[in-house]
């Protein structure tokens, strides 16, 4: 706040020295025409005054409100009505101030010339308020826009980390229910896989990308608990090779995409599943496939439009602003989807 | 002896039941444990048992899809982890229901309400308001499950062409033919989708995607075109609501 505050008295003491030079520069002139410096002097601020306000006038205008790019003309005829009034006032009120004859003849013979020097004046103040207060809202807006920008980035984000099922939390803790009664060491394993999990998916901060190895850890967590839940009707296979486990990806990317494939996986079926989860550096990118078997006949609607894959599309399109990073496919009851992570 | 069958397709979450049921066995027998819909179809039809735990998410059908199939449906004590409209279904119409993880006392409790409710009511038809107000969850939106013999057929509500009035049934039209599911029309208007599915008659409703021409018939009336060329009368009141599906 404060340096707007200064900014503006810098504006008017900017202003004002403007009009001193200005009156100076005419009091010059005038006298040189060969009048004594005390009518040039009347003449000159008489003169500016006017000026001054319908300057004014127009530096107010333009700050709280921009012509479009159409009306520009509407700016010129302003600064036209203006300067026109100001030679109009300086024509009828001055020779009230001075009743020295040459000088009123002399005052008619200038009209012309004091007209177009009003314009010149009065059109400059607002050329250079025009350039200001646009610039001014450009930088003003842009500031607004990151920052909603960045907002919306948060909240999102946010949100989509949240979508992490409390089915999947109340139906682990079901399971080590179960074990705690004739499994207590594999009970106690559960919890501790399952407590690293969550901890995993709270710690993460979003704007550092981490190694796909790092991920993996992560997600083998989770599909170690499922594993459990499920039994023997589900099966993973991960491949990734050295290079692609430094490849850098956004945290917890993968999750929910794993999450929906085994859900789809598990649900849509009622055999063993396999997940197949694999990724390549491939020219730049690294590029990720998770494949799920489905059923084509009852494959619910949802498939490729549910939070899963909009989701993902959305938070790659927030993290790299560009689309098309995700790609589904359908054939022979099993469904893939695809996500390209540029590599820096 | 009651006779008991759990169906959940967790085999942790089938073991906890048993577990808690151990003290029972005087008065609870298991008769089979199911890991899916189908299963528990084929068991309730082989063991006819009094009681049976059911999960609600379970692979292919859930429980509310599985119980619309069975014909003689038993006592039902609903487990489940999380899920909102199940779990408004169950406050006002099932025996009892139990959020997972649960506790002995708490498993207990439910055993004991339904042993007083067994020794004292006859058993009726608890499920039908149940399953009405289960239907209301959005995923039950997306698919019909009916039954063809002892096949089990699920038919996503976008392969519909339209239903007919059919007795106390109704009959649902597909590509592959037609299935008789057992609710009313007024049931299949409020749960279909009313951007897709219109009621243009009191006997039927229509897919609208799958209107190809409308044609006077009659005063007053008309007769739906559907792409596969089936001729469905519309009525006046039901031709100014397709009419506002349409948006013409």
């Amino acid at each position: 706040m404060s340096t707007t505050s200064t900014l503006f008295s810098k504006l008017n003491l900017a202003f004002a020295t403007g009009g001193l030079a200005w009156t100076a520069l005419q009091i010059y002139t005038i006298h040189s025409f060969g009048f004594s410096w005390y009518i040039a002097a009347i003449d000159s601020v008489a003169s500016v005054i006017p000026l001054a306000a319908a300057c004014w006038l127009i530096d107010n205008n333009l700050r709280y409100y921009q012509p479009g790019k159409g009306s520009y003309i509407n700016l010129l005829i302003w600064c036209v009505v203006l300067a026109g009034a100001c030679t109009f006032m300086v024509r009828w009120g001055l020779p009230m101030l001075i009743t020295d004859s040459t000088h009123t003849g002399f005052l008619r013979q200038s009209l012309i010339i004091r007209l177009f020097t009003n314009f010149m004046a009065i059109g400059w103040m607002a050329m250079i308020s025009l350039i200001w207060y646009v610039q001014q809202d450009q930088k003003e807006n842009e500031r607004r826009k990151s920052e909603a920008e960045q907002l919306a980035r948060d909240a999102e984000l946010y949100n989509l980390r949240q979508q992490l099922q409390p089915h999947f939390l109340f139906n682990s803790l079901n399971s080590i229910n179960a074990l705690i009664g004739f499994k207590p060491h594999e009970a106690r394993k559960m919890i501790h896989q399952l407590s690293d999990f969550l901890r995993g998916t709270l710690k993460k901060d979003d704007q550092k990308q981490v190694p796909l190895k790092e991920e993996l850890e992560h997600l083998n967590l989770y599909l170690e608990i499922e594993k459990v839940r499920f039994g023997h009707r589900l099966q993973t296979e991960i491949s990734c090779d050295n290079k692609c486990s430094e490849a850098l990806l956004p945290p917890l990317l993968l999750q929910p995409i794993v999450e929906n494939a085994i859900k789809f996986g598990l649900y849509d079926t009622t055999g063993e599943v396999t997940i197949s989860i694999r990724a390549e550096v491939e020219d730049k990118y690294l590029v990720v496939m998770v494949q799920n078997p489905y059923d084509q006949q009852t494959a619910r609607p949802r498939h490729g439009t549910g939070f899963g894959v909009s989701g993902i599309q959305r938070r790659l399109y927030l993290l790299f602003a560009r689309n098309g990073l995700v790609e589904t496919y359908q054939n022979d009851d099993i469904f893939t989807i695809m996500i390209k992570i540029p590599q820096a | 002896m009651k006779r008991v069958l759990i169906i959940d397709d967790e085999p942790l979450a089938r073991m906890v039941v048993q577990e808690y049921l151990q003290p029972f066995n005087n008065e609870l027998q298991v008769m089979q444990e199911c890991g899916d819909g189908f299963e528990g179809i084929k068991a309730i039809m082989q063991h006819q048992p009094d009681l049976i735990f059911l999960d609600v998410q379970m692979p292919k059908i859930n429980g509310f899809e599985m119980l619309e199939l069975v014909e003689q449906a038993p006592q039902v004590i609903f487990t489940t982890a999380f899920d909102e409209y199940a779990i408004k279904a169950f406050e006002t119409h099932a025996v009892d229901y139990l959020l997972k993880p649960f506790s002995r006392e708490r498993f207990n409790k439910a055993i004991e309400k339904y042993l007083s409710q067994a020794t004292n009511k006859p058993v009726t038809k608890p499920n039908e308001a149940l399953l009405e107000t289960a239907a209301q969850s959005p995923a039950q939106h997306e698919r019909i499950v009916v039954k063809t013999g002892t096949k089990v057929k699920i038919i996503p509500v976008q392969d519909i062409e339209y239903l007919a009035a059919d007795d106390d049934y109704v009959s649902i039209f597909t590509s592959e033919g037609s299935f008789l599911k057992n609710k009313t029309m007024s049931f299949f208007e409020q749960t279909l989708d009313a951007r897709h599915f219109a009621r243009v008659h009191r006997s039927y409703i229509v897919s609208v995607a799958q209107i190809t021409r409308i044609d006077p018939f009659e005063k007053d009336a008309h007769l739906a075109i559907l792409k596969s060329g089936a001729r469905i009368p519309v009525s006046k009141a039901g031709y100014v609501k397709l009419k506002q599906v349409l948006g013409i």
